[in-house]
């Protein structure tokens, strides 16, 4: 009997669940209504079939419990039942599949007005190109990658030079218009999803899958991996911002050209050197940095990493947190380098600093270290030596008073929360990998030894 | 002279007489049954903790500080691999198809002892090669259970070092041990039914094991031979499934391969798995309803038909598992229409499970409720499988937590719940001692209300879009706090659940030493192995004689026969008969 209840209110209670459930798909963001739809017939037919067998079975145990005396019914087979079942469920299985398959139809013949955007996936990172005044996306491999060429376009190819690079983990896509997704990876298996588009597919090495879509909804959407890559995984994120086609028009134009990222454009470090005076106040003439004064250590770092953190601190993506008095310092000062010329200047300047030695302030256990320290140095370089490409500053040689008070701000929140701050977010995701203290300390000890 | 099989000899060649013999280098079937029973039960102890580790993160993060993203890649791996493989193939096939294969068909033992002792062995030496991983350099893989490359063997994923290498190994030897098992399985079946046992009156446990070894050996040569090739492009840098690649900012030496490759081999394997684990299960269910309904399992024919159908299809339905791996799209029409036609026999077997129970005389035993049980969450992840099958709602579904719900319904629950129906039938027969009735439903209770209260809120989460495999959600614009809410209350469903597991440890152990003794054939079943001399069944079986069968192993509740069931091995003319009747048996079996 207590099985009887049991099984009546698991089927009353899984179908209430159903309807009062607030966990439930996004709402749409592109054409693919028609999935929802088959989905729909899906749930009301699967559902029928779950509440009537079950309820059919919380009946048969009622009614035919044992009683003392009673014997069963004795039917070893029946021809007409089972032909019955058999048919009526075949019905059911072509009413789910026939929907499914015209969809699917749909999904994979790509409409021919559909504008191309490649996504290309690394571990765990995004990145985009868009192609040129051509129309046409370059052709790309592996071996093409180098620290100078991050998405592997080949050089020789002349279709390739005009295509459009977005070297972070943002996007924008014009509102309307189909869209071919091309997918690439350069490592591992990676999957782009965007939940309220509805679609999804893998990124393979070594091959080019491809989805489409046509964004119907203003807004901006969460990028997610969804095939499992590595340690990281879960931080590998992005976003796309769906917009007028006039602002992603506007947009698209203020991206790099390939061709444009292949020359270098670096400020004049000779006009830098009487703009940094007042930075070497704090920092140090030489850029060596300032324990008492907290101010890191500036050489060896890389002049597009200066140019990031000032503009940044200058439009309040970093330095604006209540609990980071010293990156509200550093708003100030930012100000004085409100002049793009300026700052590429003082930045080329930085660059061009001699490195010299810091002194240890941390202990830990470097073995442990090196072993946190693999998730790093997919971005940051094995050695900490920084990588453009991936937008990952150096770490050797930096004081570790200063990589720890980063570390434990992106724990804390502290830096990395504004909604600008795209590789912050990620920082803040990596930061918490680091557990307790002591890991942030056997890190440190490892970072030291490059 | 008459040629005599081994399995019909009475003076074997193999007769134990020291406790070695009889206990450690066993060949009785039996023995080796316990011994592939217990070592699975215990490894899969290992991979419950290790479920209950991933919840805790996953449930209340940033609260464990020796969680850290690896280690939580590494319980999933682990957990996902030893439950399909070590666990439930090795106790479904090893454990109970050892234990039931020569006594449901009359035969002494299986046709080749010698090798299924090497068989246990042989996989026991895997188990410890898996679990000799955890305390490598680097621990264990962490590459889900899919084991997919390149990112298996590259290192930004965690025990792409030694871990990767021994997993490959362990399975290679677990694929040793189940040839040899398997071999053995297929030949005794085919070979070894006494005198009537004819194929279409094999109790449908032995139809289910018997399609599933079949299906084993089929499938884990594709395994075997993606193992050994990932292992060469590991440690002989070949590039069978490795294309050109740039990790961590280099140029890897790679060039040409194919990650697809792996996947497709790999799911030929992987979906004839799920049968491999449900058809034996399929088939110990229809027994154990049958038994306690005291009535004939409804529809046997069909059943034995289901139970080939659903295996020959299992070969052509692996891409399922792919729609979105980037394989050429046009596949998606062929696989989404087998994986869905294949829905047809298999809602056979439900509608017939649940026609077995009309108008039967139902006992709610232990086993019973959970063969019971069984059909409910069947029911409920049967169903989810025609959402994941239909190409299109793969789409948004795929990768989520509904595909983690809707595999452990279907592979994980439903065939655990007809492990216990059947540990729990089976008990009196194994150990000749009851088990305790109490404690038993007590652990059915917890078991079936706790893994439905895990699962069924699970599938929303995969509604809503939330990645599997993630350590950690982190802020989205699309996950409402609540979510996090249901996380929490699904793991401490999960660790209730994982409790009550030491209820039945605790039953099966105190019953061996305190329970009453079962005395022979205590469910009034028809099968062969109750009607045997002694129970437990002594070495060899049966007596002088091995048994002669004249039935179907479903003759209950016969109108005309004084008790509601038949034994197999009983002739009409000694059926005792209702004064006055005749037996009025409607179809010969």
């Amino acid at each position: 009997m207590k099985l009887v209840i049991a099984l009546l209110l698991l089927v009353i209670g899984t179908v209430a669940f159903h309807f009062l459930s607030p966990w439930w798909f996004t709402p749409l963001a592109s054409n693919w209504g028609a999935i929802d739809d088959t989905i729909g017939i899906t749930f009301w037919i699967t559902g029928i079939v779950f509440v009537l067998v079950n309820l059919f079975l919380a009946y048969c145990v009622y009614k035919f419990r044992f009683k003392k005396g009673h014997k069963s019914d004795y039917e070893p087979e029946n021809k007409k039942l089972e032909y019955w079942l058999t048919g009526i469920t075949t019905l059911g299985v072509v009413a789910m599949l026939a929907p499914g398959l015209v969809v699917w139809a749909q999904f994979v013949d790509i409409p021919e007005e559909a504008k191309i955007v490649e996504v290309v996936g690394q571990q765990w990172q995004w990145g985009f190109r868009f192609p040129g005044a051509d129309g046409k996306l370059g052709s790309a491999d592996n071996p093409f990658v180098s620290t100078t060429n991050p998405l592997g376009i080949n050089p020789s190819d002349p279709a390739g030079q005009d295509d459009r690079l977005v070297l972070s983990s943002e996007l924008k896509l014009p509102l309307g218009q189909p869209t071919k997704v091309l997918l690439r990876s350069k490592d591992v298996l990676h999957n782009f999803t965007v939940p309220q588009f509805r679609v999804k597919m893998d990124l393979v090495p070594g091959t080019i899958s491809k989805l489409w879509f046509t964004p119907t909804r203003e807004g901006r959407f969460d990028i997610l991996c969804m095939e499992l890559c590595g340690i990281a995984h879960y931080a590998m994120r992005g976003y796309v911002h769906v917009v007028s086609p006039q602002e992603y028009n506007k947009w698209l134009t203020t991206l790099p050209t390939f061709a444009e990222t292949q020359q270098g454009g670096s400020g004049d470090a000779v006009a830098g050197e009487n703009s940094y005076i007042s930075c070497g106040a704090c920092h140090g003439q030489q850029g060596e940095g300032n324990a008492s004064m907290n101010a890191p250590k500036l050489a060896g770092l890389s002049d597009w990493y200066i140019t990031r953190q000032i503009k940044n601190y200058q439009n309040g993506i970093r330095g604006s947190h209540k609990d980071d008095i010293f990156g509200q310092q550093m708003v100030g000062m930012a100000q004085i380098l409100a002049d793009p010329v300026t700052l590429r200047n003082v930045a080329a300047y930085i660059s061009t600093l001699e490195e010299t030695q810091t002194t240890n302030t941390v202990e830990g256990n470097a073995d442990k270290g090196a072993s946190l320290y693999v998730t790093c140095g997919a971005c940051h370089g094995r050695q900490g030596e920084g990588n453009f490409a991936l937008n990952a500053p150096r770490l050797a040689g930096q004081q570790d008073w200063y990589l720890k008070r980063q570390l434990t701000h992106f724990k804390k929140g502290i830096r990395g929360t504004n909604a600008k701050d795209q590789y912050g977010k990620q920082m803040i995701l990596m930061a918490k990998m680091l557990t307790s203290e002591q890991d942030i300390n056997d890190l440190l000890t490892h970072i030291n030894t490059f | 002279m008459e040629h005599v099989a081994i399995a019909d000899q009475v003076e074997e060649l193999h007769n134990p007489s020291s406790f070695i013999s009889k206990y450690v280098w066993s060949q009785d079937h039996k023995v080796i049954a316990i011994q592939y029973g217990i070592t699975a039960i215990l490894v899969g102890l290992v991979a419950l903790v290790l479920s209950g580790l991933m919840r805790l993160q996953l449930g209340f993060p940033e609260s464990f500080d020796f969680i850290d993203p690896s280690s939580y890649l590494q319980f999933v791996t682990m957990h996902g691999m030893i439950m399909v493989i070590y666990l439930l193939t090795a106790l479904l096939l090893g454990g109970f198809g050892n234990y039931l294969i020569p006594l449901m068909i009359g035969a002494r033992d299986m046709v080749f002892p010698y090798l299924n002792m090497l068989s246990y062995w042989t996989y026991l030496l895997a188990v410890i090669v898996l679990l000799a991983s955890f305390f490598v350099p680097g621990g264990p893989t962490g590459a889900g259970w899919t084991l997919y490359p390149p990112q298996a063997i590259l290192d930004g994923t965690p025990g792409y070092d030694m871990g990767i290498v021994l997993m490959l190994l362990s399975l290679a030897i677990f694929i040793v041990a189940f040839t040899m098992g398997g071999l053995n399985y297929v030949t005794t079946i085919l070979q070894a039914r006494t005198k009537g046992m004819t194929l279409m009156r094999m109790p449908l446990s032995i139809w289910g094991i018997f399609v599933a070894t079949i299906l084993g050996l089929l499938a884990f040569p594709a395994l075997l031979v993606s193992a050994i090739m990932m292992l060469f492009d590991k440690l002989l840098s070949t590039s069978f499934f490795m294309p050109a690649i740039v990790s961590m900012g280099e140029q890897l030496d790679y060039t040409g391969g194919s990650p697809i490759l792996f996947q497709h081999l790999f799911w030929f394997f992987g979906h004839p798995e799920v049968y491999i684990v449900a058809l034996p299960a399929f088939g110990m269910v229809s027994d154990v309803l049958a038994v306690h309904a005291r009535k004939n399992i409804f529809g046997y024919r069909m059943m034995v038909w289901a139970i080939v159908a659903i295996g020959a299809m299992s070969f052509v339905v692996w891409a399922h598992h792919m729609y979105v791996s980037g394989m050429h799209p046009a596949f998606g029409f062929f696989f989404a229409t087998t994986t869905l036609i294949i829905a047809v026999p298999t809602a056979i077997k439900v509608y017939n499970w649940v026609l077995t129970l009309w108008r039967g005389n139902i006992h709610l035993t232990t086993p019973m409720l959970f063969a019971i049980g069984f059909i409910f969450t069947f029911t409920h992840g049967g169903l989810t499988g025609l959402f994941l099958g239909n190409v299109v709602i793969d789409l948004p579904l795929s990768d989520t937590y509904f595909v983690v719900a809707h595999f452990h319904m279907v592979m994980g629950v439903s065939p655990i719940l007809v492990l216990f129906a059947a540990l729990y039938h089976w008990y009196p027969l194994i150990t000749g001692k009851m088990f305790n009735a109490t404690l038993g439903k007590l652990h059915f209770w917890c078991t079936f209300l706790g893994t439905y209260a895990i699962y069924l809120p699970m599938h929303y989460l995969g509604f809503l879009g939330v990645p599997r495999r993630y350590y950690a959600m982190g802020t989205t614009d699309f996950i409402p706090e609540s979510a996090q809410t249901l996380n929490a209350s699904i793991t401490v469903a999960a660790i209730l659940v994982g409790l009550a597991q030491l209820i039945f440890i605790a039953n099966v152990i105190w019953s061996i030493f305190k329970g009453e003794k079962s005395g022979p054939n205590p469910w009034h079943a028809t099968s062969l192995e109750w009607q045997a001399e002694q129970i437990p069944p002594a070495h060899g079986n049966w007596g002088e004689k091995l048994p002669e069968v004249h039935r179907w192993a479903y003759d209950f509740s016969v109108p005309g026969a004084r008790d509601d069931y038949i034994p197999q091995n009983m002739s009409n003319d000694d059926v005792p008969l209702e004064p006055g009747q005749t037996l009025q048996i409607r179809e010969e079996h």
